[in-house]
Order: structure tokens, then C-alpha cells, then sequence
């Protein structure tokens, strides 16, 4: 069958390189914790537990946190029917929809599988948006449940937070213990106390590769879901159209107001942060604006071109 | 969708099976039999109209091909920016209607934009309560729908409508793949 929907192969590159240097970075981390540290075993379960949870839950917490609560056809018919078609579309089960009655015009999609995914959107991008935007933005998220972004990213971020955990865990007990000089310390102390400033330092710098990796990846994955969502709709100038009313909006928000949504921004279609300094484009975990048009416009090129 | 492709990011369009469309007219007379709706002649293609000139061009094409037809074709754009094109025939002649419909789909999926479309819809009577059946292209499948207001179906009646045509036609299992169409064209 002829299709419109053509690969990004550059794109796809991008990402396969930034998983790879990310598993490059934890197979070396793992094999070094291994080495140097012999009860590295409940590090390692204790953040697995935790990040289980929260992929597990990861419905219920994102929507718990925004304040978001499932709505029936019957509440919003609107909103359920943009949602009914798309799915009809892209052939996916249907997720729940949920709507935060919150001004900042966000939307969100969670959940560890698409059967149990939730898509929310705040009462302040419903206010703002009309049908096709709203029907763009909501493609983008439905993409992101299509390429299960929640499994992805939380498989990714396993090491990197079990690095943070051990850096800072270490440095504590550098601190108030195992660094300073007591008296009576045997040649076995000392060789505990290299061992451990070891693996704070290996920790401390997987901590940041990964922290850089894993915000890559979800710039990536950004890209991907307005690329999907886009030719999903067949209207990327909607969806270019949604982005650049959001951005606008959410630039001129104070940021100290946002500051609660600022863990979320992970699952975020736009992120509620102001960006002020020049390398916040390395740090933040979604693409800049303009590049988000640019792809978008690429779309359009390519929808348009004669059969 | 495959690892990978969830693992790099990369939907692929669901493509459109246009092979149960041609299910219809056996059904319909099963239909007849087992409760009071006769089809009223009138059915649509729904699809989502891509931006560009391409697309444009493509419309304009398939406009002037079924203006041939002396306005027994309309086209209507409903609220949610879908396109509906309605064909309206003799309501015995619903395998002449199936073809047509089916000619449209075919223009669309050749000229490359058959994942936009959505549904086809028949339509149904008994006189005073409409039905429609809707084919569902993505899933290949068929579901009854019976509104009864703005934002009302009636569940029963669209579940006695499935168990009657079950085996005629392969009727869509999830049903929350049933979504409403409200105040669709040719209904």
C-alpha cells in the first residue's frame, strides 16, 4: 500500500546512538559497581523497587500530582470524541481521559501500557485551543502512549537513578563518617574509605552522563511524538499552531507558579519551565520551539507534495 | 507495534482494510429479516483531510469524478474537521452503493493518503429510530450504532442489531472500539 508516512532515518539514528552510549555508560557503571563494591546488591534493589513503583503507578501518580480525575463520555463529549477518533485512526485501544482543572495549558499522557494509558488535558489548553489543535496536541500524546514513553524512559533512567542514589548516600556517609581520620583506623579502613570515595566519584560522573543522555533521549522522543502525532492528524501546521499558543502562554507565566509542575515535565507536551541560560538547551527534556516548527513545517513539505 | 519501533519512536500508519466492505449487502438483508430496519440508501466515507496541496488536489479530483453523477454525492465537514462524503442511492441497490463507496477509498488509498481514513457508515431505519453500521477501515470490523438524542445511543438495541448479523459480517469484538459518531451525515 502507498503511505505518506515516511521514516525520519536521522532521527532514528539519533536516538539508537543516545540508547547506546546510555547502556555503554550503565554496563561500564554496573561493572564497576560490581567490582568495587560488594553490597552494591540493595542499592540496586532498593531503586528498582522504586522505580517499578512508579512505572507501575505511573497513571495514578501523574494524575494524582496534577490534580486530574478520569471524566466520562457523558462529561465531555468534546474532548472523548477527538480522543474516539484519533484511536479509530491510528488503530489503538482507547486510553481514559482525564481533564486537570489547572490554567497552565498543558496536556500529559501516562500509563506503563497503552491498555492502561491515560491522556489528561488541563482545563487551560481546552480553553485556548480549538478542535484541530486540541485534536493535534492530543495525537502528539497518544503517540507517546503508542511508543510506550513511559516503559522507555523509566528503563533509562533506572542506572541514572541508582547512580544519584549512591552519590549522594556516599557522600554522606563520606561526610560523617568514613573520610575523616579517627585515630585508630587500621590499613583495612583506609583501603573501605578509597574504596568508597571510588565509587562516589564513578557514581557521581555516570550520574551526569546520564542526566544529559536521558534528556537527549527524551528530546528525541518529543520529536518523534509531534512527527507521529502530525502525520496522524495530517495537519502539522495544527499542531505547529498548538506549540507556538502554548510556548507563548507558558513564557509568560511566572515560573515560581509552575514550580510544583516541575517533576512532571518529563510527561509534558510543552515544558513549564522558563529557560534562561545558554546551555539549558543541553539540560531541557524537550526540543526548542523553533526546532519543533521546523520538523512540523518539514511534515507539511511533505503532505503537500504533488502525487 | 514491533520493540524496535516502540523503542526508537516510530509509528507506522495503521493501514486501511477495505476487503469486509463488500460483507454489507448479505447482512443487510439478514437485518431485514430479523428486525425492522431497512436501509435508507444513504451511506458515507469519513476521512481526515490532510493539509497541503496534495491533498486539495486529490479532493478536487474525486469532487469532479462523482459530480458526474448529478449530485447523488455531497460533501459535509463536520465540527471535528472530518470529512464526510455522502452518497445517496435506491434504498434496494446497496451493492451499487457499496461499490461506489468503495471506489472512493480505493482513490484515496492509491493516491496514498489511506490512513486517513476513518469510517464508512450505512444507514438504517425503522422508520423513526435511525442505525447505522459502521465499518471500521483500521480494524477491518463492522459495529452497529443506534442514536437516540445529541448524546444518547441505545446499547440494547445496538447489541440485539450485532447478535443479527454476527455471522454475516465480522462484527468488531472490543467494545470500546464502538465510538459514537453523533449527528454523522446519513444518519
Amino acid at each position: 500500500m502507498r503511505s505518506r508516512f515516511q521514516p525520519d532515518r536521522g532521527l532514528t539514528r539519533r536516538m539508537l546512538l543516545t540508547s547506546f552510549l546510555l547502556g555503554l555508560l550503565y554496563v561500564v557503571f554496573a561493572a564497576v559497581l560490581v567490582v568495587l563494591l560488594k553490597s552494591a546488591v540493595l542499592a540496586i534493589v532498593i531503586a528498582g523497587i522504586v522505580l517499578f513503583a512508579q512505572y507501575w503507578f505511573s497513571d495514578r501518580i501523574a494524575l494524582y500530582a496534577m490534580h486530574g480525575r478520569i471524566v466520562t463520555p457523558e462529561q465531555a463529549p468534546g474532548l472523548h470524541a477527538v480522543v474516539d477518533r484519533l484511536c479509530a485512526l491510528a488503530d489503538m485501544p482507547k486510553p481514559a481521559v482525564a481533564i486537570a482543572d489547572v490554567d497552565v495549558p498543558n496536556a500529559f499522557a501516562t500509563g506503563r501500557s497503552p491498555n492502561k494509558a491515560v491522556v489528561c488535558a488541563t482545563t487551560g489548553i481546552l480553553r485556548r485551543l480549538d478542535t484541530e489543535e486540541l485534536e493535534g496536541v492530543l495525537a502528539h500524546e497518544l503517540s507517546h502512549v503508542a511508543h510506550r514513553d513511559v516503559a522507555v524512559m523509566t528503563v533509562a533512567s533506572f542506572l541514572g537513578v541508582l547512580a544519584g542514589l549512591i552519590t549522594r548516600f556516599g557522600l554522606y556517609t563520606g561526610f560523617f563518617g568514613g573520610f575523616g581520620g579517627g585515630r585508630n583506623r587500621g590499613n583495612k579502613q583506609d583501603n573501605t574509605a578509597l574504596v568508597l570515595m571510588a565509587v562516589v566519584l564513578v557514581s557521581a560522573v555516570v550520574y551526569a552522563l546520564s542526566f544529559l543522555l536521558i534528556r537527549a533521549l527524551s528530546r528525541y522522543r518529543e520529536l518523534s511524538a509531534d512527527r507521529s502525532g502530525a502525520l496522524l492528524t495530517g495537519q502539522p501546521s495544527a499542531l505547529a499552531a498548538a506549540l507556538t499558543k502554548v510556548s507563548g502562554d507558558l513564557a509568560r507565566i511566572p515560573t515560581r507558579d509552575l514550580r510544583q509542575a516541575e517533576a512532571f515535565n518529563a510527561f509534558f507536551f510543552a515544558p513549564a519551565l522558563a529557560q534562561g541560560f545558554s546551555l539549558s538547551s543541553l539540560f531541557s527534556t524537550h526540543p526548542p520551539l523553533n526546532q519543533r516548527l521546523e520538523q512540523l513545517a518539514g511534515i507539511a513539505r511533505q503532505l503537500g507534495q504533488a502525487v | 507495534m514491533g520493540f524496535l519501533d516502540a523503542l526508537l519512536g516510530r509509528s507506522k500508519a495503521a493501514p486501511p482494510n477495505l476487503d469486509q466492505l463488500f460483507g454489507l449487502p448479505a447482512a443487510a438483508i439478514t437485518l431485514q429479516v430479523a428486525t425492522r430496519f431497512r436501509p435508507t440508501g444513504t451511506g458515507s466515507v469519513c476521512f481526515k483531510a490532510a493539509e497541503g496541496g496534495a491533498f486539495t488536489g486529490l479532493r478536487e479530483q474525486v469532487e469532479q469524478l462523482l459530480a458526474l453523477d448529478q449530485g447523488k454525492y455531497r460533501v459535509q465537514t463536520d465540527s471535528f474537521g472530518y470529512t464526510w462524503l455522502v452518497r445517496t442511492t435506491a434504498p434496494d441497490d446497496l451493492e451499487g452503493l457499496v461499490t461506489d463507496l468503495h471506489a472512493v477509498n480505493s482513490s484515496l488509498v492509491e493516491a496514498g493518503f489511506g490512513a486517513a481514513l476513518l469510517c464508512t457508515l450505512i444507514g438504517f431505519t425503522d422508520g423513526s429510530q435511525p442505525l447505522g453500521l459502521v465499518y471500521l477501515y483500521k480494524r477491518g470490523s463492522w459495529y452497529p450504532f443506534a442514536p437516540t438524542g445529541p448524546d444518547r445511543r441505545d446499547t440494547s438495541l445496538e447489541l440485539q442489531v450485532k447478535s443479527a448479523i454476527e455471522n454475516d459480517l465480522r462484527v468488531e469484538n472490543d467494545l470500546s472500539r464502538w465510538f459514537p459518531v453523533y449527528g454523522a451525515p446519513g444518519l
